[in-house]
């Protein structure tokens, strides 16, 4: 496979319904358990049964960061998955599949096949456990991962009853056994369990929800949208854990005036939707803009226009996210590249939001945002929790609060309702005065807009991190990435173009962009031969992001958007033809 | 005890006669008579001549977007249940921008009040038709006339068993006191549509022409009953009917929420020591 080190991808195909997800989910959960690094990611339809859909799971003792295109097992849970996926399988590859469910034999030495379905009618009593057997015969073809896919299946199945657990774990042992029995070529594969190490299995997603959660947000509202759905389902299933609210609403403009009126009230909020529901929160942006209200918005994106792909991925609403409201107000937009960023950048997102009182942006796409990755850890002592609301004992000898009283930072103190004694709190989506009443005269609206836009501005781009250089620190060739192509240019970094002086810019904290007095990457794109900016959208948006704030231009520019991410394997083609 | 005094706000920038004077006074009253102090009321209000009030009361306030009065109410209630919450909006505010938002809140049934200053007409933007603007009304949009039915507030939320329905009138400054605090008492989302005569727009439904009209729901009125309710709010025309239309008590929303069940959303206080085990989950 060219590479030094272990690593195998395995595709699991079949139709919406199957139970893909369960088959998947368990895999990577076993990989990552026995101490495999796993990076996963998924390809389905927008609908709820048929079709055809797949889970990929690419493991390996090295770090990982990406998804391959050459596949060493297949797990077929329908013909269509051999028919579509056939071509993609490595030399000495497998496909597992069930005849009986195929209606078709394949005598091809690459196929095995395993009665998923009459053993698990035989072992478990009932054909819904083909898809425990299947997961247990893809480890047996392996040789790994049985305890370990037993513990997952007692703690899945604990809530149905001791039968339940006791009959899966009969049908993965005996999928395992069947595939170690009649594989004997898979001993090929020459896989051990590492030395036991557990690794963490995340999603984009859910280190959203983590990062908020463990940054004090208590109110999270949202209206259902592909693919941002995930972090509502993970604030619900912690909710009564962690006494947050979680409201599902009418529309997403009720998601947005929600989360702005919770946050008014002094509770960190946040709303999160996908390009199209964002479209109808526009408006409420605009509102926290002129209210200064603290917002963390997450915007997963999916290809577009208007309905577009609806469970595919993009990176096309950069350039909307970037200039979406009314009037002039600041913004912060993250786009991170790692699971690890997310968590840390949503945490940060909720300081800068209440530290100046603005919309913060995640932004992310459902590449990243439904791709698990292993960590060993994330460090939760750099997190940053200061809560900047003010209270009654924080105004004492204050006579008379002001909420938009006028300081030397544009800043001004964030008294709750209700909380702050005798003191009112007033807000207005008008021009207002700095009691937060209407008012229409130029010199104020000149004093406000200096308040809350200008004098903040110049704070806010001092928090902004400088890009991460990866690779040669001196590269004639730059390739330039913002937020999930981070873990596929970082591969292609590592494993190609080794003669050449190589380096990846990334950026994750990409509005405003960082000064230069830290890392000048304009200086060390400018003494490049070739800078190649790599984006998931048709129209090179962070390219244009970059001219217009730093009169740069890259040499180049590839661009995806057929709704699916990068892979190792397709970048390098696109890059052959510049490098 | 608070006294009107308390409540005194910026001078109102409504035109002279305006019937929202009435109200703000009325609303003011009713505040002090519950002997509810400034800074333990928000209104919420949007856009409109009505969302302009909470500036002329003095407390807190969120003068947000129009329309979107009732998310805004909602989610600050969530946040903290202690708070009076008082939603104020108008005819094209609620039942048209935020209809949406109408219809939801009366399913939610929060514990929080929304009066609408309902002159059937739109004041700010100068005369156009609102959404209970009577049929073959001639605006400067409709020099033809009105073409769609009037919406009736009133039959929409018994239709859909809001917690409580009442219409009051302007001119009628004790009996809306009363509606008013009637409605800020009730426990749910309670529903006060108030006829708001506008000088300036509308000069059909004038101060006289409701005067003639509008008449109290007597005590052989029985607002328990759902039914009943929607038949009366049908009425309309020469005779005019106010009070409590309908009225039941059903669990409000924040008793539903786990959350909030102990103290307010906002008074509970956060540590990250208490949280660093969830990373845990993810092994």
């Amino acid at each position: 496979m060219g590479v030094k080190f272990l690593e195998y991808t395995l595709r699991i195909g079949g139709e919406a319904g199957q139970g893909l997800q369960t088959i998947g989910g368990a895999l990577a959960k076993v990989f990552s358990r026995i101490g495999y690094h796993v990076f996963t990611h998924q390809d389905y339809m927008s609908r709820i049964r048929g079709g055809h859909n797949f889970y990929q799971i690419r493991f390996s003792d090295q770090k990982i960061s990406a998804s391959r295109e050459i596949l060493d097992i297949l797990l077929a849970l329908d013909l269509n998955t051999i028919e579509i996926h056939r071509k993609s399988i490595n030399d000495g590859g497998f496909i597992l599949y069930d005849s009986e469910i195929t209606k078709r034999k394949f005598e091809e030495p690459e196929f095995i096949d395993i009665p998923f379905r009459k053993i698990a009618l035989d072992v478990g009593k009932n054909s819904v456990m083909a898809n425990t057997v299947a997961t247990g015969a893809a480890l047996g073809m392996l040789g790994i991962g049985l305890e370990a896919l037993k513990n997952i299946l007692r703690e899945t199945f604990e809530r149905k009853g001791n039968e339940i657990v006791k009959n899966n774990i009969a049908c993965a042992e005996a999928g395992y056994n069947y595939a170690v029995k009649n594989c004997p070529r898979c001993e090929a594969f020459g896989i051990h369990e590492p030395e036991y190490k557990k690794f963490m299995l995340i999603t984009g997603l859910q280190a959203i929800g983590m990062g908020a959660i463990m940054s004090g947000c208590k109110f999270y509202s949202a209206y259902p949208m592909s693919p941002s759905t995930g972090i509502m389902e993970y604030f619900a299933s912690r909710a009564e854990e962690y006494n947050l609210v979680v409201e599902q609403t009418e529309d997403e403009i009720a998601a947005i005036n929600m989360a702005i009126g919770a946050s008014f009230t002094g509770v960190r909020a946040m709303t999160g939707t996908a390009g199209g529901g964002f479209a109808l929160m526009v408006e409420g942006l605009s509102l926290t803009g002129m209210t200064e209200t603290p917002l963390v918005i997450a915007e997963m994106q999916r290809p577009g226009p208007a309905t577009g792909l609806p469970t595919r991925t993009e990176q096309g609403d950069l350039l909307f996210i970037l200039h979406a409201g009314h009037g002039e107000f600041p913004r912060v937009i993250f786009e991170p590249g790692t699971p690890e960023q997310a968590f840390y950048l949503t945490n940060k997102a909720f300081e800068l939001a209440e530290k100046y009182q603005i919309p913060v942006f995640i932004q992310s796409d459902q590449y990243l945002a439904e791709s698990e990755w292993t960590f060993e850890n994330f460090d939760l002592d750099n997190l940053i929790y200061n809560d900047y609301r003010v209270r009654e004992k924080d105004l004492e000898g204050i006579e008379v609060y002001k909420r938009y009283k006028y300081s030397s930072t544009g800043i001004s103190l964030l008294a709750i309702p209700g909380e702050a004694g005798k003191h009112l709190v007033v807000a207005d989506s008008d021009e207002h005065d700095q009691e937060g009443h209407i008012i229409e005269d130029s010199e104020t609206r000149i004093k406000m807009v200096q308040k809350r836009l200008l004098k903040k501005l110049p704070l806010i781009k001092k928090e902004i991190e400088a890009p991460l250089l990866y690779g040669d620190p001196s590269p004639k060739i730059v390739l330039v990435g913002h937020g999930s192509t981070y873990g596929v240019i970082k591969e292609v970094v590592d494993t190609s173009f080794k003669d050449k002086k190589v380096a990846m810019v990334h950026f994750s904290q990409i509005y405003p962009l960082s000064e230069r007095d830290r890392f000048d990457y304009i200086e060390l794109f400018e003494n490049a031969d070739l800078t190649i900016c790599i984006e998931n959208n048709a129209s090179g948006q962070f390219a244009k992001l970059i001219r217009a704030e730093t009169g740069f231009e890259f040499s180049h520019q590839i661009s995806k958007y057929d709704g699916r991410p990068f892979t190792i394997e397709n970048l390098k083609e696109e890059l052959h033809a510049y490098i | 005890m608070p006294t009107s005094e308390d409540y005194k706000g910026q001078i109102p920038a409504w035109c002279p006669g305006c019937g929202n004077y009435n109200i703000l006074s009325t609303i003011k009253n009713a505040l002090v008579e519950l002997g509810i102090e400034p800074w333990e009321v928000l209104v919420v209000s949007g856009i409109g001549q009505a969302g302009k009030l909470p500036h002329y009361i003095k407390c807190h306030t969120f003068n947000g977007l129009h329309g979107r009065t009732l998310p805004v109410a909602t989610a600050a209630k969530l946040a903290n249940h202690s708070l009076n919450i008082i939603a104020v909006a108008g005819d094209g505010d609620c039942y048209g921008e935020g209809g949406n938002h109408f219809l939801h809140a009366i399913r939610r049934n929060s514990n929080i009040s929304l009066f609408v200053h309902n002159n059937q007409v739109y004041g700010l933007t100068k005369g156009q038709a609102s959404p209970t603007t009577a049929e073959g009304t001639h605006t400067i949009i409709q020099p033809y006339g009105v073409l769609q039915e009037p919406l009736n507030p009133l039959s929409m939320a018994i239709s859909q068993n809001c917690s409580f329905v009442a219409r009051g009138f302007a001119g009628d400054q004790e009996y809306l006191k009363d509606l008013m605090k009637a409605a800020i008492t009730h426990k749910g989302f309670a529903l006060l549509d108030i006829l708001q005569p506008c000088v300036t727009f509308n000069k059909i439904n004038t101060f006289k022409w409701y005067k003639d009209r509008v008449y109290k729901l007597g005590n052989d009125y029985d607002p328990s009953n759902q039914v009943k309710a929607f038949e009366k709010s049908l009425e309309w025309g020469d005779k005019i009917p106010n009070g409590i239309f309908y009225k039941h008590e059903k669990e409000i929303y924040e008793e539903g929420v786990p959350a909030i069940q102990e103290n307010p959303l906002v008074r509970q206080k956060f540590s990250i020591e208490e949280v660093k085990y969830e990373i845990e989950k993810f092994y």
